[in-house]
């Protein structure tokens, strides 16, 4: 089981700039550590994740080995109708996760 | 470890100073924001587990306790307790499984296992604020004193005891870290350099390890007896769970 959250202001102003906040509680495996057998773990990481806004994507992520485990992004869309933000995620092993918030947009 | 004269009378730091005023600015934001702080990801997964029915009982924790917010406010800052039933030492995650088995009847999480990190770091995150209070008592005075042996015994390759760094070299530099004074308070704690969420006997054992001493599993009596002396040892701190450290 793996926990995601997302932070979503719940009103903004029609055109306003929104901060969207995503926390995926995720291990991220490299592929290139060893368990104290010496064998290697295999990569497993958040190979895809897509944030929609009312069903239209609105920010796409692809992570690697790079990133840190629990990956934590920021970014931001323009506040145009009342509806959903939902995100999901896929990893190597094929979990899945997702998450989703309302917003209230007022003229 | 045996039962020794003590070397030094049990003593607080002076100035008592929590680990998170020594920490760098980067990692005191992160513990001060609910949401980039990667710890919160255990709580809601330890919001979840409090509501979930469990065991043949079917019973959740809510189902006794009712809301944590209100049921456990304050109870970690009195942990570790003697506990009425067996007589011994219990800390928070020895509480929930000792819930578990007896009320829910299931079997007990595992020590460090994410479930386990989640449900205690839920509990404690309702202490949050409240000033450490243990006292210390003719029922638990055995395990204080046991406790205050370890501090003060030098053990290991290193030949060091954790009153070396922790009272004597507090807030100088051992290799790039900052020696905080040792405190129990924040814990358990989201640590970067593990990458994941992890008990306070997680990180006494890193201490073991970095003197090079045998390591007592954890959830051992000689951690919990460590336990309850560093709450002793904190005492008027506030809680901080969950922490962030580095």
């Amino acid at each position: 089981m793996s926990v995601a959250r997302l932070l979503v202001p719940p009103r903004a102003k029609r055109g306003e700039l929104v901060e969207i906040r995503i926390a995926i509680q995720h291990p991220m495996e490299t592929g290139f550590r060893m368990d104290n057998m010496g064998k290697v773990i295999p990569k497993n990481t958040v190979s895809n994740l897509v944030c929609r806004y009312n069903g239209t994507e609105v920010f796409r992520a692809e992570m690697g080995s790079g990133i840190a485990a629990n990956p934590y992004l920021q970014f931001y869309i323009v506040a145009r109708e009342s509806g959903a933000v939902e995100f999901s995620w896929i990893d190597d092993r094929g979990e899945k996760g997702s998450a989703s918030a309302v917003i209230t947009v007022t003229a | 470890m045996t039962a020794s004269a003590l070397a030094a009378e049990p003593k607080r730091p002076e100035p008592l100073k929590s680990g998170i005023d020594f920490s760098g600015a980067e990692v005191r934001a992160l513990q001060q924001d609910d949401f980039s702080s990667p710890a919160m990801l255990w709580i809601t997964r330890g919001e979840k587990l409090w509501n979930e029915p469990a065991g043949k009982s079917e019973k959740s924790c809510a189902g006794c306790h009712q809301d944590a917010r209100a049921s456990m406010k304050g109870v970690s800052a009195k942990y570790p307790k003697v506990d009425p039933g067996t007589a011994r030492l219990t800390n928070i995650e020895g509480r929930i499984n000792q819930c578990r088995e007896r009320n829910q009847q299931t079997a007990p999480l595992r020590y460090e296992s994410d479930e386990l990190l989640a449900l205690t770091a839920y509990v404690g995150m309702q202490s949050r604020g409240v000033p450490v209070n243990v006292v210390i008592d003719p029922q638990n005075q055995r395990n204080f004193r046991r406790g205050a042996d370890i501090f003060y015994t030098r053990m290991g390759q290193m030949n060091l005891a954790c009153t070396h760094c922790h009272d004597r070299n507090f807030g100088r530099k051992l290799l790039n870290d900052t020696i905080s004074q040792g405190h129990g308070n924040p814990y358990p704690v989201y640590r970067l350099e593990w990458q994941t969420m992890g008990s306070l006997h997680r990180r006494l054992r890193a201490c073991f390890f970095g003197v090079r001493a045998e390591l007592p599993p954890a959830g051992s009596q000689d951690l919990l007896d460590l336990e309850l002396f560093l709450a002793w040892r904190s005492q008027g701190l506030i809680v901080e769970t969950p922490g962030v450290r580095k």
